[in-house]
């Protein structure tokens, strides 16, 4: 029930305060009042080496797509700690909906070198066939659905599917990760407004890096950021430092517990910063400055999990020597071999549109086929092999 | 065997089909204790619960969303939106990720689960946003099947068969027809399979096609010119997408004639993919051009409703202009 005034009275826009959660200072140390998450050295040297995988990843795919070797590539770089922290929260069996900068997440889950490889060089062994762009990754194996590029569209359907698990009953819950860009879409309000009023343990991970390509976060929304939307519609809330893994860590696994002991959605807002470009078609420098990127850099969540690290004890320079060059290496053999796989026949085209292909796609793909009999050299990628 | 309307048959395929199917689960604005404005979901809550039947807050692209992600989860997910003119802020997530989802992802994923049922069509004074058929739209975006039904019998059986087909399907239903298409349907559960039209009277001078309440005026357009001693075949086109070339070409190899009538605007309806394919594959069996009967192109009115709908005169008209070229 309301309570009844006699004045006009407006809350104002910016009323609500959200703080911010921050276990973990960039030295590594913990901040006096926080409480350190119970993670076992094992676990914890896992989550370092795939926060280093993606660094060297996203680093050397970049090249690639300047020496002309891929078409596209979209690095996190800045962001590791968001994805990587929140997976390692996650149980294996929940699900992932990502907007496309979360392939921490996905190396969390156990995607090799070899499968982001194919998907970015687009031949016969990417589970996607070769018909997305770079990093629209997928895997039913790993619970980790493939990405579109529409912005946005997976929020709602997270929703679906832990509306889903809530109906199975398996205490599952399915992960929705989106920029602060996109939950200005309709589908950020009609996903969120649904998942509240249909009780769907459904976690909303916001990264709030910043920018939307060119477009500053002032520019996006007013008030208090994305959390503020999150309590406009019924959900519980929280803001975190999205560069403090142990923060991401532990807010992710609250999120978790209480979305499936409750069969309710929580939305977890992550500030973060967006240190690359948006992806290698977005050049930085025309709409922001030298000073603010230093700035950021400073305080890199890779770096300041690698501090923590080292007070423990758990690491130190030669070991991390030896996993830099590792993955360096490693990368660059799959990358080497990606590029030489084929592209998958030309019988794909029309395979998967629906669950068989209908009469009218077979007779397309027969037609073309008689077409590139006549002209084998204008499609060199499937001449050779069209009826083997 | 009992006589009932189409909303009935509609109502009692999604019985039949919960029943059948614990992961069939129905959804939308009004859906649940109400039944849904037309009451197509009568009674469904009550006796499936309100997991399996609820309603959904106003928000069709949410809506078709939530119900992309259920279907991916292995739910038959049936997903109502209250008029088919109310399904465009939802034509992103049917669009870009409905008809997609199974190709983008190398069939690691599918929404095979998914049916979106819609009331759609005019003929009920509804003006431009209670009278819109959409199916060209949807039929321009491969992924998708389209499926209209004409009267209850086809209605029960066509959406059975869409509910359980593996691909996401937009089952149009001709809401002129709700109340008016009276007819007998088998209280059992069975199917009319899809891709499949239908000759609904065989004739030998002129064929004319048709799909849902568009049936009724080529029907009454043919026994007009019967008493002329003109014997048109009348074919039922059922599913739009995919579509059933080959009954259609061998139709018109027969007659040497075609008409197309819908009741969506002319331009790029889907009237001119039909068109296309069968003078494609029947050139020389045609006699005549083939003709379109169809709405024009112009917003569907209100107060010329009677003028805008391609109507059985004028449907009489084209076949007396085909037979006599």
């Amino acid at each position: 029930m309301s309570q009844t005034i006699h004045k006009p009275t407006f809350i104002s826009g910016d009323a609500l305060d959200i703080p911010i959660f921050k276990v973990l200072k960039q030295n590594g140390t913990l901040y006096p009042k926080a409480v350190e998450p119970e993670l076992s050295q094992e676990f914890a040297l896992k989550i370092y080496r795939d926060l280093v995988f993606i660094r060297v990843f996203d680093e050397r795919m970049v090249n690639a797509q300047r020496q002309g070797r891929i078409s596209f590539y979209m690095p996190c770089l800045g962001e590791e700690a968001a994805s990587i922290g929140s997976a390692a929260a996650l149980e294996a069996q929940d699900m992932v909906f990502a907007q496309y900068r979360e392939q921490g997440t996905l190396r969390y889950r156990g995607f090799t070198t070899e499968q982001f490889m194919d998907q970015c060089f687009s031949n016969e062994r990417d589970l996607g066939k070769g018909r997305q762009m770079p990093i629209h990754y997928g895997s039913n194996e790993l619970n980790y659905m493939t990405i579109s590029s529409p912005l946005g569209t997976q929020i709602p359907q997270a929703a679906g599917y832990a509306y889903g698990q809530k109906l199975q009953g398996n205490s599952g819950c399915t992960i929705c990760y989106f920029g602060e860009g996109a939950a200005s879409e309709g589908d950020f309000h009609a996903g969120l407004n649904m998942a509240a009023v249909l009780n769907c343990p459904t976690i909303f991970f916001c990264r709030n890096n910043g920018y939307a390509i060119s477009t500053p976060a002032s520019e996006q929304y007013k008030g208090d950021g994305i959390a503020s939307r999150g309590v406009g519609y019924g959900i519980k809330t929280i803001r975190i430092d999205g560069n403090d893994l142990l923060a991401v860590y532990a807010a992710t696994k609250a999120a978790r517990d209480y979305a499936v002991a409750h069969n309710a959605p929580v939305l977890i807002e992550a500030m973060s910063y967006r240190l690359g470009a948006h992806s290698t078609s977005d050049d930085p420098t025309g709409y922001r400055s030298k000073e603010e990127e230093a700035k950021w850099a400073t305080k890199d969540p890779v770096l300041r999990y690698k501090h923590w690290l080292t007070k423990k004890g758990w690491w130190d320079d030669a070991q991390e020597n030896k996993l830099y060059a590792q993955y360096r290496e490693e990368i660059l053999a799959q990358m080497k071999a990606a590029e030489k796989r084929l592209v998958n026949k030309i019988d794909d085209i029309i395979t998967d549109v629906f669950d068989v292909p209908t009469p009218h796609l077979k007779r397309q793909l027969a037609d073309l086929k008689d077409h590139i009999r006549k002209y084998p050299a204008a499609y060199p990628k499937t001449s050779g092999r069209l009826d083997s | 065997m009992s006589k009932i309307n189409l909303l009935q048959a509609i109502n009692s395929a999604l019985e039949t089909a919960m029943h059948a199917d614990q992961t069939v689960v129905c959804f939308g604005e009004d859906v649940g204790h109400f039944g849904g404005v037309f009451r197509a979901t009568s009674h469904l809550q009550e006796k499936f619960g309100e997991d399996r039947v609820f309603n959904t807050p106003l928000v069709e692209q949410g809506i078709i969303g939530f119900a992309n992600g259920l279907a991916a989860n292995g739910f038959k997910a049936i997903a109502e939106i209250q008029f088919a003119d109310y399904i465009f802020p939802a034509f992103d997530q049917i669009v870009n990720e409905t008809a997609k989802f199974r190709y983008r992802s190398g069939n690691e994923f599918n929404v095979g689960g998914l049916t979106i049922r819609s009331p759609y069509g005019g003929g009920i004074k509804g003006a431009h946003y209670h009278s819109q058929s959409p199916e060209a739209y949807f039929a321009h975006t491969p992924g998708l099947k389209v499926v209209v039904p004409r009267d209850p019998y086809q209605a029960k059986g066509l959406l059975l068969a869409s509910i359980r087909d593996e691909n996401p399907v937009l089952f149009f239903e001709p809401k002129r027809l709700y109340r008016a298409s009276v007819g007998e349907v088998p209280e059992t559960d069975y199917e009319i399979p899809l891709g499949v039209a239908e000759v609904v009277e065989e004739g030998t001078d002129i064929t004319l096609l048709a799909w849902g309440a568009q049936m009724e005026i080529i029907t009454e357009a043919a026994a007009l010119v019967q008493e002329q001693g003109i014997s048109c075949e009348i074919v039922d086109l059922r599913t739009i997408v995919p579509w059933d070339v080959e009954t259609i070409v061998n139709s018109v190899k027969k007659t040497g004639r075609l008409i197309i009538s819908h009741e969506a605007t002319l331009t790029s309806g889907f009237g001119a993919e039909v068109a296309a394919t069968v003078q494609e594959q029947a050139f020389l069996s045609l006699e005549s051009p083939i003709l379109r009967v169809c709405g024009m192109d112009v917003p569907y009115p209100l107060s010329h409703e009677t003028e805008y709908i391609p109507d059985a005169s004028k449907v009489f008209e084209a076949i007396k202009l085909s037979i006599n070229y």
